[in-house]
């Protein structure tokens, strides 16, 4: 055993170790709203196998009174439950750590380690002798570990009461049979240990105006907001999770109160291809629509997705990235579409994509989607993750501003129609690029027909060189129009300082932390964080403002480092990448590593901190 | 090649429709498949069947994939929105616009290429759908636009003009959709306007997944000696079985059938189909025995055609009543009736708390 730690309140990481299919999941969660109900920031990620049952899985709970969403890339309490992982898990404690176990079973093997301390509480043991029925044991056995880490951390338990009876409020013998659970666990260390360990929690005000929400959810929310009526999907993980909240919501809050209709169509396709085609067919006919699909959902989509593109029919697709190639991990996560969804499709197709960062990007950027894919009346990708979709995150409560209305774009009514003398659909006479729709069943003045062929601004088939680019050029000024309409990048040249760092999506709150920490160490750096393709102009101003610039993204071949070199003025020399894509989200200490290699030789060489900020 | 108009100048004497069209309000832009093209005399017997059916015009959608047959929407009823989408996926985007406003007249035309091949996916769920919509399938067993490969529907033992034979057994959409639970299935041939028109007429008023397998030779590449697909071919093996008259609303059954040899459908809005059988043993209502029938004709070499199958509940698994959407098109309902606004937010986050 080591010696005792100094105390640490509300700054920790605790990762439990479990079983899939052993409802370690309710535990989990159980714990982590909690902490966040006392009042403390807290992050929760889920590492689980893409199996129902009996593979490893694990949760990771950061306690983090300053608020950061990242992991911090350390471990300092492990719940070991699985005998299979043990050896690894108890390898990843930080010195001075704990390790927590079922010591039902002895494990010699653990005494290898000096530099943590080993609790071992017989979790079956104590649950065999209070429990009845297999299932009922295994599942008790996760909510007790729950109560021991109550009482080491100080946890208070009638708020872990108060939680269980929200979450059963239609069994109450539920949360007795549960409340039993916890309270062994709690009673059997409180005898055993001095509790609380010196990591502990202590009620704060740090949670006052936020939500704990993860990001398919909040899309899901976004999408009813919006006023999206036609819903299209192919299962695939972690993307379904948005589609079933959809659903949910939609039933709760979209069915008419006098018919029992629902104010929605829900569909369950045959694959990608058609869920892709079902919201082109659906949106070309004046619904908001979208789906929701992975990595490999999108690789079906191409080929409409250029049609929706060429054609002009506005499209809402929120690609849920996970780890690829090809099936690669399906519930790790990654950031490995960027390339493929902005140049999805062959010939000159682009697209409009937004990368929100966390669950409450998600919510509004959802609504944003639908907004600008109307407005251009072309394909909109939100490119989401894993990492975002499928945790529970803590952010700022979302908020609805009641006199939104959506943007429905160029669609002429009946009104407008009449006063045409006739109507043509590709002719710009705005000159931003955007040319007037309007939609079936509201006037035969007004019909069009909608083509992945070649044609011409009046809407005609052609092969004819002339007329084919007159569109194609067309579309490039469309294109310039949506540089002006997609979200800023979030800057913060606060640092003033030559180094820049860039980055997208899920990344920003390991970069938020890791400049805070490079600024402890006295390295000034500032931030962008991407929003949109294409780039806005503030990017290529950033880029050209700093000497060095980092750019630090989730996949393998710097993908979004490629964008930007073939999409802005940016001097590739400038550009050092920072790369994590092993599956599990990004952290704060990868990104201070990964600077400090880089800057450090550098300095010495500069005497002078040439690059200092 | 370039976009051409067909001229529109409304002669007088041309009859009107109740609503005061003529055919020619129904036509669309000018032809560019080949002369004696069988998809063109669909074309036709679609302007028939909607002028007979005064359609209004900007409520009938056209959808097609790609083909020689998919292009063929652009040539009938200008007033209406066409979609010519990619490949084979026709039905999707069919399901789509249908999920956003029900209350149009979906018809899509495929080619046996687009939908027996690569769109096979998608016409089979279409079907378990039972969307609404009418179904043309221009059969002409090639790929007509890559210039006349076999396609999925091609007959065993048929000859490409090129001398190569077929050995694959073909899949046939009539029996397919049959056991996919259909609940509107034809067939007919681009050369028999008489019973072409009506059917057309009898799917458009079908609520529910209407599909027509018409046979529509490919004179360019399908319409040789050895064909199984040919004019000459059809003709010959080609066998009504049953007929259907389309009968509007206002007008009387004047027609002299036979007790026990016709069937009288009732459609939604109160028109009528009436089936005459014109081989007494077969029975269009009941599924497993039509496509027995279906199947030992077939055998023998014959074709039947006619309206083969129809449910009498044809609503029943329908899309949008699986779904309960309104009645009103899911497009045209208000966002303020969509959008839950603040305190909808505010009662939906209470559990993320
Ligand atoms: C993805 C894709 N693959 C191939 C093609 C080429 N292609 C165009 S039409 C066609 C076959 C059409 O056959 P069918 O549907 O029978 O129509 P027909 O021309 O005979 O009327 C093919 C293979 C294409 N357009 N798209
Ligand atoms: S190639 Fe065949 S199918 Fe195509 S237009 Fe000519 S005749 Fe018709
Ligand atoms: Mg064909």
């Amino acid at each position: 055993m080591s010696a005792a730690n100094s105390t640490r309140v509300n700054d920790f990481t605790i990762k439990i170790a479990t079983v899939n299919g052993t409802g370690s999941a309710s535990a989990n969660t159980l714990l982590m709203k909690s902490i966040f109900r006392s009042g403390i920031p807290v992050m929760g990620k889920n590492y689980f196998p893409s199996n129902i049952q009996g593979l490893p899985t694990w949760y990771e709970i950061r306690i983090t009174r300053d608020g950061h969403v990242a992991r911090s890339g350390q471990v300092d309490i492990m719940v070991a439950m699985n005998a299979e992982t043990y050896a690894r898990d108890a390898k990843e404690v930080a010195p001075g750590g704990y390790l927590l176990y079922d010591s039902t079973w002895p494990r010699p093997a653990l005494l290898k380690r000096e530099d943590i301390t080993v609790i071992g509480v017989p979790l079956a043991r104590l649950c065999n002798e209070n429990f009845n029925g297999v299932r009922t044991r295994i599942l008790m056995k996760n909510i007790c570990y729950a109560g021991v880490l109550a009482a080491l951390l100080d946890l208070d338990v009638a708020r872990i009461r108060e939680l269980l009876a929200e979450t059963y409020a239609k069994k109450p013998q539920l949360v007795d049979s549960n409340m039993k659970a916890i309270q062994l666990g709690y009673d059997y260390a409180r005898a055993s240990f001095s509790c609380p360990l010196p990591l502990r929690v202590e009620p704060m005000s740090g949670t006052a105006g936020h939500i704990m929400i993860d990001g398919n959810t909040a899309a899901a929310l976004g999408c009813v907001f919006a006023g999206a009526t036609v819903a299209a999907w192919y299962p695939i993980t972690p993307s379904t999770s948005l589609m079933d909240a959809f659903k949910m919501f939609g039933d709760r809050m979209r069915v008419d109160r006098d018919s029992g209709r629902r104010n929605f169509a829900f569909i369950q396709a045959e694959d990608e291809l058609a869920a892709i085609g079902m919201v082109i067919g659906a949106m070309w006919n004046g619904a908001r629509a979208f789906t929701a699909t992975s990595g490999p959902g999108v690789s079906l989509m191409n080929e409409f997705l250029g049609l929706a593109y060429y054609a002009e029919v506005p499209a809402v697709i929120f690609d849920i990235q996970r780890v690829g190639p090809s099936t690669g991990m399906p519930t790790r996560t990654q950031q490995g579409d960027l390339m493929e969804c902005a140049y999805a499709s062959h010939g000159d197709t682009r697209h409009v994509c937004l990368y929100p960062a966390n669950p409450e990007e998600c919510f509004y950027m959802a609504v944003q989607a639908f907004d600008l894919a109307e407005r251009l009346q072309t394909p909109v990708l939100v490119l989401s993750d894993l990492d975002i979709g499928m945790n529970d995150w803590m952010c700022r409560d979302l908020k609805w501003d009641d006199s939104y209305r959506p943007d429905r774009g160029k669609v002429l009514g009946k009104e407008e129609i009449l006063k045409l003398e006739k109507f043509y659909r590709f002719i710009d006479k705005d000159g931003d690029g955007i040319t007037a729709r309007t939609l079936p069943g509201v006037h035969p003045k007004a019909a069009y027909f909608a083509r992945g062929s070649g044609h011409t601004q009046y809407g005609a088939y052609t092969e004819d060189a002339a007329d084919y680019q007159l569109v194609l050029d067309r579309l490039l000024k469309k294109w310039a129009t949506a540089k002006k309409l997609v979200p800023r990048a979030v800057i913060d040249a606060t640092a003033g300082a030559p180094v820049g760092l860039v980055s997208l999506g899920s990344c920003d709150g390991a970069v938020r932390e890791a400049i805070e920490v490079l600024k402890s160490r006295g390295v000034g750096v500032d931030y962008m964080r991407v929003r949109s393709f294409p780039f806005s102009d503030d990017v290529e101003r950033f880029l050209a403002a700093h000497e060095l610039l980092f750019v630090v993204e989730q996949n393998r071949d710097a993908q979004f480092r490629a964008l930007l070199t073939l999409e802005t003025a940016v001097d590739k020399s400038r550009l050092r990448s920072l790369l994590h894509y092993n599956g599990l989200p990004i952290s704060s200490s990868f990104i201070v590593e990964g600077v400090l290699a880089e800057l450090r030789p550098r300095q010495r060489l500069q005497p002078q901190g040439a690059l200092r900020g | 090649m370039t976009f051409i108009a067909k001229p529109k100048v409304a002669h007088p004497s041309l009859p009107k429709n109740a609503l005061g069209f003529t055919r020619r309000d129904y036509e669309g832009a000018l032809s560019t498949l080949c002369a004696g093209c069988g998809h063109d005399s669909i074309t036709a017997a679609i302007v028939e069947a909607s002028w007979g059916l005064a359609l209004e015009p900007q409520n009938v959608v056209k959808l097609s994939g790609i083909g020689c047959s998919s292009k063929t929407t652009a040539y009938f009823v200008s007033g209406g929105h066409g979609f010519n989408s990619v490949h084979g996926r026709m039905p999707s985007i069919a399901m789509g616009a249908n999920a956003a406003n029900r209350s149009l007249h979906y018809i899509g035309v495929s080619g046996d290429g687009d939908t027996l091949s690569i769109g096979l996916g998608q016409f089979c769920h279409a079907i378990r759908r039972n969307l609404n919509m009418l179904y043309i399938i221009e059969n002409n067993g090639v790929y007509g636009l890559t210039k006349g490969q076999f396609s999925a529907s091609a007959d065993v033992g048929s000859r490409a003009k090129k001398g190569e034979t077929n050995f694959q057994p073909p899949i046939d959409p009539v029996l397919l959709a049959m056991t996919l639970g259909a609940s509107f299935v034809a067939r007919s041939f681009s050369g028999d306007k008489q019973q072409l028109v009506p059917l057309i007429q009898a799917g458009l008023k079908h609520q529910g997944f209407a599909l027509i397998d018409v046979l529509s030779p490919c004179v360019t590449f399908n319409d040789h000696e050895g064909s199984t697909k040919s004019y000459a071919y059809t003709r010959e093996h080609y066998e009504p079985a049953v007929h259907a008259d389309f009968v509007p609303l206002e007008r009387e059954i004047t027609a002299d059938y036979k007790e026990g040899e016709t069937l009288p459908l009732i459609m939604h809005d109160g028109s009528r189909i009436v089936l005459r059988k014109l081989d007494a043993a077969y029975d269009p209502t009941n599924r497993t025995l039509a496509a027995v029938q279906i199947q030992e004709r077939m055998k023998a070499g014959e074709y039947l055609t006619g309206l083969l199958f129809v449910d009498l509940e044809p609503a029943k698994g329908a899309f949008h009543v699986v779904n309960q959407t309104p009645d009103a098109p899911l497009n045209s309902i208000p966002f303020e009736v969509l959008s839950p606004g603040s305190q909808g937010l505010e009662k939906a986050l209470a559990r993320y708390r």
